[in-house]
């Protein structure tokens, strides 16, 4: 059954995976999320990451002590638009 | 994970990234035992869970093109040995150039590469975009190509290793930092570490850009320093771009990986020295400014998510490894710049070779810290970043 729970709708990543990686021995979220590649898709996280912590603790791994590292920028922004940018001379050299 | 380490081991590799992974694994289908890898973080939490996946034999210099020949056959064996999919690709590396001085660096570059067997050749702007119609050709002047060169994903890569270690009963101990060296005389005996002492009369320092800090502790001081190098990736793009593209006039590089996203980075001069993971919004100027220069059509593609990590700078571009002449017992394997995690696969190898006296590869005379003492460095210059 829970092969066929999506826990990561941006990667595919089913409910069956995370508890597979749990028993491989990634105990800890940062570990879960590069081995099933979890909150690295369009929303990073914001809709699983909750989910996927709550189900580690549940299957007796670590309690994490933040929400995976976010990943700026804070929502898909185009090329083009970064390309207008224009932070170096304020930065200097 | 709290409990308590202590006793004794055979080796001890500081750092599981992917050089100490490689050379324990290494050295245990050697038949080595007793093996513990010590790592302070989680693994793929250094450079090793943070780079680009670009695998290239397409160097300058004749040592980084033999040993990179070898290790893109390690990687394309590397799924079926390790049974793990690291979606492996050999799209190519098209290195393209905008002057004629650098076209002619690539000319003989190009000529090192076809005595090597490779099959890097010359194009001119006009083929380089039959090999990714998308570029701006008017900004081209030449271009080199080999293509089989490609990209990994480095995650899987990083756990196959891993795994592997495990299988073969090397111990990997993950949130447990090495915090002091333990010696006697001039030979080191084991490591302090948060969870505990544990002996050991060889210990390889394999902390990338953490090298000199741990070297430190024996009052070694290496030269190799750490410099922050940023990295994005974007939506998910049906796949069309075949080869790695870089340019070595402005660092340059992006690839499509086989999840679909473009992912790339650029030299940023404007980064202090320093262990650094943060990420910083001029990255993304810099990178959006010359991709979009590049590839105009790329503009409307959306960036997902930017990271950054740690290259391991040397002055020579070429990296440490080998014992200390100092102090016995201390092995390096570190400062491999921006390009580690391709060169892992053979050094690891190679390695663990020497270290079990099976192996004269003159890397280990070449590359050793007493180059800088003796004044004899090994520059490569097909440095990207
Ligand atoms: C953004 C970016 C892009 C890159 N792109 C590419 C590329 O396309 N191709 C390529 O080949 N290479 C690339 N590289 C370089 C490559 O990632 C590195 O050269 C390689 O991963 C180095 O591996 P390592 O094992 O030496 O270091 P790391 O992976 O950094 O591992 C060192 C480990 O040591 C641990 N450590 C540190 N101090 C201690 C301590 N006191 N006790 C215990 N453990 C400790 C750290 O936590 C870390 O996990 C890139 C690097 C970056 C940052």
């Amino acid at each position: 059954m829970s092969d066929k729970i999506m826990a990561c709708r941006c990667e595919d990543v089913t409910v069956h995976e995370i508890e597979e990686a749990i028993a491989r021995g990634h105990r800890d979220l940062e570990s879960v999320k590069r081995y099933t590649g979890l909150g690295t898709g369009w929303c990073q996280g914001k809709q699983c990451a909750r989910l996927c912590a709550a189900l580690l603790v549940e299957k007796g791994g670590e309690p994490p002590s933040s929400p995976i590292t976010p990943r700026p920028p804070y929502r898909p922004v185009s090329l083009a638009h970064l390309a207008q940018l224009s932070l170096q001379k304020e930065r200097g050299g | 994970m709290t409990d308590a380490l202590g006793g004794h081991a055979e080796v001890i590799v500081i750092g599981g990234g992917i050089m100490g992974l490689a050379t324990a694994f290494n050295l245990a289908k050697l038949g080595q035992k007793n093996i513990v890898v010590v790592e302070k973080s989680y693994l793929c939490s250094g450079a090793s869970g943070r780079n680009g996946g670009g695998v290239r034999a397409q160097w300058s210099s004749e040592t980084n093109v033999r040993l990179m020949k070898e290790s893109v056959a390690l990687c394309s064996e590397f799924a079926t040995q390790m049974r793990i999919n690291v979606w492996f690709r050999q799209g190519g590396y098209l290195f393209v150039a905008r002057n004629d001085a650098r076209a002619k660096d690539l000319e003989k570059s190009v000529e090192l590469h076809k005595a090597h067997g490779l099959r890097t050749r010359m194009l001119d702007a006009k083929q380089a975009k039959e090999v990714v119609p998308e570029l701006d050709a008017s900004r081209i002047v030449a271009a080199s190509y080999n293509p089989d060169d490609g990209v990994v994903f480095p995650w899987p890569f990083v756990w196959g290793y891993a795994r592997a270690c495990a299988e073969l009963g090397v111990a990997i101990h993950t949130l447990t930092e090495v915090r002091e060296l333990l010696t006697e005389g001039t030979r080191v005996t084991g490591v302090v570490t948060s969870r505990g002492t544990l002996k050991a009369p060889l210990v390889i320092n394999a902390t990338g850009a953490w090298s000199p800090e741990i070297a430190r502790m024996v009052d070694v001081t290496l030269p190799n320093h750490p410099h922050r190098h940023e990295i994005c990736s974007t939506e998910p793009l049906k796949p069309f771009l075949r080869p790695l593209v870089a340019d070595l006039s402005n660092g340059l590089y992006f690839s499509q990986s086989m999840r679909g996203e473009i992912v790339g980075g650029i030299a940023n001069d404007h980064v202090p020295d320093g262990l650094n993971q943060e990420s910083s919004p001029l990255f993304l100027q810099l990178y959006a400014q010359a991709l979009t220069e590049t590839m105009p059509i790329l503009g409307s593609v959306r960036v997902l998510r930017q990271w950054a990590g740690a290259y391991d700078i040397t002055p020579d571009g070429s990296p440490i490894v080998g014992f200390i002449d100092e102090i016995e017992g201390f092995y390096q394997i570190c400062g491999f710049m921006g390009h580690g995690f391709m060169m892992a696969p053979i050094m690891g190898k190679l390695v663990a070779e020497h270290l079990l006296g099976k192996s004269t590869d003159p890397i280990f005379e070449h590359w050793n810290l007493r180059r800088f003492r003796e004044g004899k460095l090994v520059p490569e210059t097909m440095i990207l970043g």
